[in-house]
């Protein structure tokens, strides 16, 4: 007993209110992008980075380590940003210093997020005496301060190059993410189709990494941002208090050294304020494409400015005259 | 239109005034999505008498829902009334401004959501939240409020000392009865009720019918009930209206159209409800799904399932006609066309 | 006599609730059921929300373990069960339709991953040309046709009458011989409802598969069922062919039921309208009947003793004391109308 072939084609769903076509996933995402304002500034400042940490040669013709004679001296035509103490140019520091900044940001994205991953969702799943073991390991690093905690770990390891300085943030940012994924997992732990997939006979391993993890995408996009968000910040600061290495050319050392030269102090603004400056705009890069995926996803976030909502106003007493007119009672 | 008042609704207040309590007119609400323009409800008329116990009847995607919500005024971007009127007591609500809504509301209007627990306010008493509704429209007295609380609730059968509970504490028909209770806050002219039974067990839905039928003939306010389960309302209801698709497909008395169903969405529907009495029959139901609604067929919006259908239902949208008290939207009852 | 493919033996779920904090306090979701389902049976247990009907469906798919008590599939118990291949080997024979056809499905997938991966854990004998071929064919059978077309959409897709029937699909091509169905049809449309009834007899009928359908709808258990199990605060209140436990229901509780139940074509019955109780969570409870404080029958035995549920009729059981004092139990369900087909047996084929 088969349903009829409707004469429209396969039977509708019941559903009267349905989606967009499917697209070509990139498509979608190219579209939402241009339309959406806050991503729209996200992607362009990534990209300018981006830009920026591959190819700083074309943008910088100085070699940011080349010490000179000319120190301390202030904005020029040769120097653009001026010189540090060591009569290094700044503004080829600020341009290398992208570089490590950016590979910073995302390894430390990435690694947190898949730590975080592990254990949050491993823990939501396995439930029982593994859930409370892995609860209280992240909530123990969860309790920790922070940045006290960076400052012990990087003093004990004295002039700290990129790498360790990525263990030691993704060793103290995993936490917090691992929290959110596993709420996250857990909310999804009941949902019919982990169950079904159980009683089908499935494997742990197996249902956490095929059937939990693409249906949280949003989240761990969203954590990787945050997390890379937290690694730009967290990273500078502590190369600013010079628990970096120092020869490093990073945003955060170059700051280090103008707070050690008082360089605000002195009147060498630029040396002091431009590198802060790049912290918070890659920074704010990150926060934006992310506030951008959250609304993408989710339409009731999308912002109603006064423009829009009298544009829609207008659209919809249009068509309520046109339907009237059509209607010829 | 067909809308008689019911024999029996004279109850101890008495119509309030002659006249429909509410004319809908051609009422349709649309969606606005980036996709396109999506009609939920569609050029909907009726009128309600005073007093008169109303059930809209469908089943997924109809528009019942939106509908009621297009009554309230109560719809939210991207939903908007597109068009057509709603006059309660002569006033058309759509033309209203919040502010003249809001003295409309509760007073002379109220609703019950389908489900209390997404409805109530769950970190406060329910005490605390008629104290709300209560003070939000002028009530300032303490004792006037603690009395009309103690009163309502002893209306839906509610001991007074749970105006002290949360609503996790209630059971889901204590619940749902206490929602009632708060729209009834104010003895309004009509009260919307939205499903207010799907999710109660068999015979807590019949005992809260009940109630709710008992308190209308005392009070004598208007009900429109929306329900996905006609069987529900069968001895309830005054009249009852079918929606299929955003349209209304039939209307008319309860009686007549359980005893008669014209429509053969009507029929069917009827007919997909398996009976504890009498010989078991094997029934086919309705077979296939309601249309998209983004892209509605031009014709009749039944034809694809409709077992009567002709050749001029797929091409043409049919009107409603009049068929004794009852009104639907049919070919089949076309005389012009010679229908049976 | 043969052993049944189910025989459920005494079997207790008991839950802790209450946090370490609290005292911790027992749920007491099912207790002390006995059932059987035989061969080509579709056997309904039928029960409000609290009566632990969604429970035994759990534990019969061993999601949950007995706290007490033995079920035996094939007359081997479940508990035997430890090695990786005995428990896939059970989950395919013994599959789950879950009620929900909007969760039940991962959004991110095609409705064809279930069923492929259903095929591969559990008839590794296929290659991948019969893999789908197969998918296909218990598409076509439950249904969804084209299957191949089917088979490429994705959840949202489709509607919530065919999402229940990839579920069925699923099931299926598993080569089950008992399907636990968790209120396949109570999240659809009435409307479509028969058709997913109809489904459930034809797979009885064609494929020989036994169903033991969870529901509250009694009107629905009545019309695909062979038997009838009604459930009460987590225990067996009644239970026997459908027939025979509609005609004549021996238990107050399944006449309070009966009367509640709306129908369309029949006069209102005004026995519910009173009935001002809901069904209790049973949380330590006392002994004696669970049923007593809604009960308009009940005698001083119902307050001290847990009636037994006892054989009052031919394949017929109750547990009341009333019933087997076989004191005048006033048939307060519906005029019996005249059947059109004699009770079933357990045990013969339609």
């Amino acid at each position: 007993m088969a349903i009829p072939v409707t004469t429209t084609g396969l039977p509708q769903p019941a559903e009267g209110i349905t989606g967009p076509h499917r697209r070509s996933a990139l498509r979608r995402v190219s579209k939402a992008v241009r339309t959406n304002r806050k991503a729209t500034i996200g992607v362009v400042l990534m990209a300018i980075f981006i830009f920026v940490a591959l190819f700083p040669g074309l943008l910088a013709h100085q070699d940011p380590n080349a010490v000179s004679l000319h120190v301390l001296v202030p904005p020029s035509a040769a120097h653009l940003l001026g010189t540090d103490n060591l009569g290094r140019d700044v503004y080829a520091q600020v341009i290398y210093g992208t570089r490590n900044v950016l590979i910073l940001a995302l390894a430390v994205g990435l690694l947190t997020t898949a730590v975080a991953m592990l254990i949050g969702v491993a823990a939501a799943y396995l439930g029982g005496v593994w859930d409370s073991v892995l609860n209280f390991v992240t909530d123990v690093l969860l309790v920790i301060p922070i940045f006290p905690l960076l400052i012990i770990i990087a003093a004990y390891l004295p002039n700290a190059g990129n790498s360790v300085l990525i263990l030691v943030l993704t060793f103290t940012g995993w936490s917090y993410t691992a929290r959110q994924l596993r709420s996250q997992a857990q909310s999804l732990r009941n949902r019919d189709f982990l169950l079904a997939a159980r009683v089908r006979g499935e494997r742990s391993l197996y249902i956490i990494v095929v059937e939990i993890l693409p249906t949280m995408t949003s989240l761990l996009l969203a954590s990787f941002l945050n997390n890379a968000l937290y690694a730009v910040l967290a990273g500078s600061g502590l190369q600013f208090i010079g628990l970096g290495n120092s020869n490093n050319v990073s945003w955060g050392t170059t700051l280090y050294w103008a707070q050690q030269n008082n360089a605000l102090g002195s009147g060498l603004y630029a040396w002091a304020i431009v590198p802060g400056a790049c912290i918070a705009l890659m920074g704010a890069a990150f926060a934006f494409i992310n506030y951008a995926f959250d609304e993408i996803g989710n339409p009731a976030l999308r912002p109603l400015t006064a423009a829009k909502a009298r544009k829609a106003a207008e659209a919809s007493t249009k068509r309520r005259l046109a339907s009237h007119g059509a209607r010829a009672r | 239109m067909a809308h008689a008042l019911a024999d029996d609704q004279h109850g101890i207040a008495g119509p309030l005034r002659q006249g429909p309590v509410l004319e809908v007119r051609d009422l349709s609400v649309e969606y606005v999505l980036e996709s396109g323009i999506v009609r939920a409800v569609d050029d909907v008329s009726f009128d309600l008498a005073p007093g008169e116990f109303l059930a809209i009847v469908g089943e997924s995607g109809c528009g019942k829902s939106t509908l009621l919500f297009g009554i309230a005024q109560l719809l939210s971007p991207p939903a908007e009334i597109s068009g057509g009127s709603v006059a309660f007591n002569g006033r058309d609500l759509v033309q209203l401004t919040d502010r003249d809504l809001a003295a409309v509301r509760w007073k002379d209007m109220s609703v019950v959501m389908q489900s209390a627990m997404n409805a109530l306010n769950p970190v406060t008493s329910v005490g605390a939240q008629f104290r709300d509704a209560m003070r939000a429209h002028g009530v300032t007295s303490g004792d006037e409020i603690h009395r009309r609380s103690v009163e309502v609730l002893k209306m839906v059968g509610i001991d007074p000392i749970h105006l002290k509970s949360y609503p996790h504490q209630l059971s889901g028909g204590m619940r749902q009865r206490s929602m009632i209770a708060m729209a009834m806050l104010f003895t309004p002219e009509l009260i919307i009720m939205d499903e207010p039974t799907s999710a109660l067990d068999v015979v807590a839905q019949r005992s809260l019918m009940a109630q709710i039928k008992d308190l209308q003939q005392e009070f004598g306010f208007a009900v429109i009930f929306v329900t996905h389960d006609m069987s529900l309302v069968r001895h309830f209801s005054d009249r009852l209206m079918v929606m299929y698709a955003g349209q209304v497909s039939e209307v008319g008395r309860t009686q007549q159209l359980f005893d008669h169903p014209r429509h053969p969405y009507t029929a069917g529907l009827m007919d997909a409800f398996p009976s504890i009495r009498g010989p078991r029959v094997p029934l086919t139901g309705i077979p296939g799904s309601p249309p998209d609604l983004a892209r509605p067929p031009a014709g009749c919006r039944f034809a694809p399932r409709c077992p009567r259908c002709m050749p001029r239902c797929e091409a043409d949208p049919p009107p409603e006609y009049q068929v004794g008290d009852v009104a639907v939207r049919c070919f089949l009852y076309d005389e012009a066309g010679g229908a049976r | 006599m043969t052993e049944p493919l189910l025989r459920v033996d005494r079997m207790s779920e008991h839950f802790k609730i209450g946090n370490a904090i609290s005292r911790r306090s027992t749920l007491h979701a099912v207790d002390d059921m006995s059932f059987t389902v035989g061969e080509r049976e579709i056997v309904a247990v039928a029960g409000e929300s609290g009566s632990g009907k969604s429970t035994v469906a759990r534990v019969l798919a061993k999601i949950y373990k007995p706290t007490s008590g033995e079920v035996y599939f094939e007359g081997r118990p479940l508990s035997a069960i430890r090695s990786r291949r005995e428990r896939l080997r059970y989950s395919g024979l013994v599959p789950m339709v879950f009620q929900d056809p909007f969760s039940s499905f991962n959004p991110a997938f095609r409705v064809s991953h279930g069923v492929l991966r259903a095929l591969k854990l559990h008839r590794p004998e296929l290659t991948k040309d019969q893999l789908f071929t197969e998918a296909v064919r218990v598409f076509d059978a439950v249904g969804l046709n084209p299957g191949a077309e089917v088979l490429q959409r994705f959840p949202h897709e489709l509607s919530g009458g065919q999402r229940q029937r990839v579920g069925f699909a699923q099931a299926l091509a598993m080569r089950p011989r008992l399907i636990l169905a968790d209120e396949p049809v109570s999240m659809l449309d009435v409307s479509i409802r028969i058709g997913l009834l109809n489904l459930m007899a034809q797979l009885r009928d064609e494929q020989g598969v036994s169903i033991l359908y969870i529901t509250h709808d009694i009107a629905s258990a009545r019309y695909v069922a062979d038997r009838l199990i009604v459930m009460y605060a987590g225990q067996i209140a009644e239970q026997g062919p459908v027939e025979d436990v509609l005609a004549s229901p021996l238990h107050p509780y399944t006449q309070l039921l009966l009367s509640a139940v709306p129908d369309p074509r029949a006069e209102l019955n005004v026995a519910a309208h009173t009935d001002r109780g809901e069904p209790p969570r049973v949380i330590d409870p006392t002994p004696g009947c669970r049923f007593r404080f809604r009960c308009p029958l009940a005698i001083d035995v119902c307050h001290t003793q847990t009636p037994q549920l006892l054989p009052l009729a031919p394949g017929h059981d109750a547990a009341c004391h009333v019933a087997q004092a076989g004191a005048t139990v006033p048939a307060r369900g519906p005029t019996p109308g005249t059947p059109g087909q004699p009770a079933r047996e357990t045990t013969t084929p339609e």
